[in-house]
């Protein structure tokens, strides 16, 4: 009894980890957008589909090999996250917080739909990356497609840390984020940063949705929640945060995959909600963020 | 160097700017003087394109620059420390000086960024000392020097200084307005500054602007302004009143 006990409980946690990770990274392109605008991007979930469904299409019917499949299919939802910036942001004349939230929920549906289009109702199998054996750790048994997603979200953090501390785009990003006015004195284009900061949260959301795909079974209409749960990341580590929404991302999904196992797989979705708003009772800032800086923020 | 001709500018429906006219001339050091909200930000704001001209016209060296963007106006040459203070607190000093650079990057590389970088920091010793701590961790005379060492980092040709004393003690003031002072003999720079402290101003100015309610009341040499003796009263005054500021 008492093993039984532990093997569910590592079982849970490995589940719960790789949850986390998938709501983690959509969670970080939630930030980013909200460093560099301001806004919720409601269209970050379906950024994940997107990348998911491509992938797909590339591997599945046209038989790509996997590493060139990843890199169309990330490419591919970069290109939407631009042209969504270019052709549904940029040209707002007069952009405020709520025109522009409302424009990206437009835009998920418009998302959403052509995805329905293109690939069906149906949800969509995939092969997962390496044919290895499930692992068996002290009874709990470990896909060796987790493993990708935990290794791929540990690179995507290491690249986002790399990319904005170490290179001077990524250093103009913050700086935009920090202060947009003194960044334009710089010499900073501030809409160019924009742009990228979609290019760059299209494209995490995309990685999420490759690495979920083979596991989850994606369809069009997963975007949604994904990016529900991915915001309750984001606002649990305190929006702008994107280290502290790593961490909760992967409390969250830790959280769900417990409650989910222990209590009621059909309350998983409800609980997870209850602790984020548990959260904000207590802290508004979320659990890495300062109150002070939360006085600042529009919402 | 830089001609405004009939600018008109808006916040909302306010009517901030009416019919602007100044020029400040190459190697000039002008200083404009003013009541709290007679627009002296605003035009400075308006010269770096943070904020949109309505009618009128700018000029720099002959282009007409009117509506251009802050960030190409940064590449012309133009550089703006704008009042408070403004650098990214939660980054470090160098990082400060690098973003300042950005353009020299962008242009010449990493190797002239260094060189710009070390140059500043002779200007400046104390933000080499300081240059791994976080800005906002720098005292607000350590800040100002950076503010303005940032600007400096896009090898400007005119310099626009919003009140760079705004609440420092005195004697940092001081040292303030001698570097500046020395930095337009060094580096050939061309000055358009407001303050709050006239007299200091005026004392390292060649000529001076007063406004009032967004328009331009009196266009004198320093010297003269500082002899006049309506401009004696209303922004003179006595020592104490600049405590309050």
């Amino acid at each position: 009894m008492e093993t039984g006990l532990i093997t569910d409980l590592l079982q849970f946690l490995f589940m719960g980890i790789q949850r986390g990770a998938i709501y983690a990274m959509v969670a970080i392109g939630f930030n980013m957008i909200y460093n560099s605008t301001g806004i919720i991007n409601f269209a970050q979930g379906e950024f994940v589909v997107l990348g998911g469904l491509m992938m797909v299409s590339l591997t599945m019917s046209l038989k790509l090999s996997l590493v060139f499949a990843f890199l169309m299919s990330v490419a591919f939802v970069t290109v939407v996250g631009i042209l969504m910036e270019r052709l549904t942001i940029n040209p707002v004349r007069r952009p405020t917080v709520l025109r522009l939230i409302i424009i990206t929920i437009a835009v998920s549906m418009l998302f959403k739909g052509s995805a329905m289009c293109f690939w069906g109702k149906g949800s969509h199998y995939m092969h997962h990356f390496t044919d290895a054996p499930p692992l068996e750790v002290m009874g709990a048994t470990i896909l060796p497609q987790s493993l990708w997603v935990i290794g791929i979200l540990a690179l995507v953090v290491i690249g986002y840390v790399m990319f904005f501390n170490w290179t001077m785009t990524g250093k103009c990003m913050r700086a935009c984020a920090i202060n947009r006015d003194a960044a334009r004195l710089a010499g900073i284009n501030d809409r160019r940063m924009v742009m990228l900061s979609f290019a760059l949260s299209a494209a995490i959301g995309a990685v999420a949705g490759i690495i979920i795909t083979p596991i989850i079974q994606m369809d069009y209409a997963r975007g949604a929640l994904l990016g529900l749960k991915g915001f309750g990341a984001a606002v649990i580590g305190g929006l702008g945060n994107s280290m502290g929404a790593v961490a909760a991302g992967l409390l969250l999904g830790i959280i769900e995959a417990l409650s989910g196992g222990f209590i009621s797989s059909h309350y998983m979705d409800a609980i997870a909600l209850l602790v984020m708003l548990g959260v904000l009772f207590v802290r508004p800032g979320g659990l890495f963020g300062s109150s002070e800086e939360v006085r600042l923020k529009e919402f | 160097m830089l001609r405004l001709v009939n600018v008109n500018s808006y916040y909302g429906l306010v009517h901030v700017l009416k019919n602007v006219s100044m020029h400040v001339g190459e190697g000039e050091v002008v200083t404009i003087i003013g009541a709290n909200g007679a627009g002296k930000t605003t035009t400075l704001r308006t010269v770096s394109g943070l904020h949109p001209v309505k009618s009128g016209r700018i000029f720099f060296e002959d282009r007409d620059i009117t509506g251009w963007p802050a960030e190409r106006l940064v590449d012309l040459g133009i550089a703006h420390v704008p009042e408070g203070r403004q650098i990214f607190s939660p980054m470090s000093v160098y990082d400060n000086l690098e973003l300042g650079g950005h353009l020299i990057y962008k242009h010449y590389g990493r190797k002239r960024l260094k060189a710009e970088i070390d140059e500043v920091f002779a200007m400046f010793p104390v933000l080499r000392q300081r240059r791994r701590q976080y800005a906002g961790t720098l005292s607000g005379g350590e800040q100002q020097m950076l503010a303005i060492g940032m600007a400096l980092m896009s090898g400007p040709r005119m310099l626009l200084l919003d009140e760079p004393s705004m609440g420092l003690a005195p004697m940092i003031a001081r040292d303030i307005f001698a570097r500046v002072s020395r930095l337009r003999q060094e580096r050939n720079l061309t000055v358009l500054l407001i303050e709050q402290n006239a007299r200091a101003a005026l004392n390292i100015s060649h000529r001076g602007y007063v406004m009032e309610t967004g328009r331009i009341l009196l266009e004198e040499d320093a010297g003269a302004l500082l002899a006049n003796p309506e401009v004696k009263r209303a922004y003179l005054g006595r020592d104490q009143r600049e405590i309050w500021e």
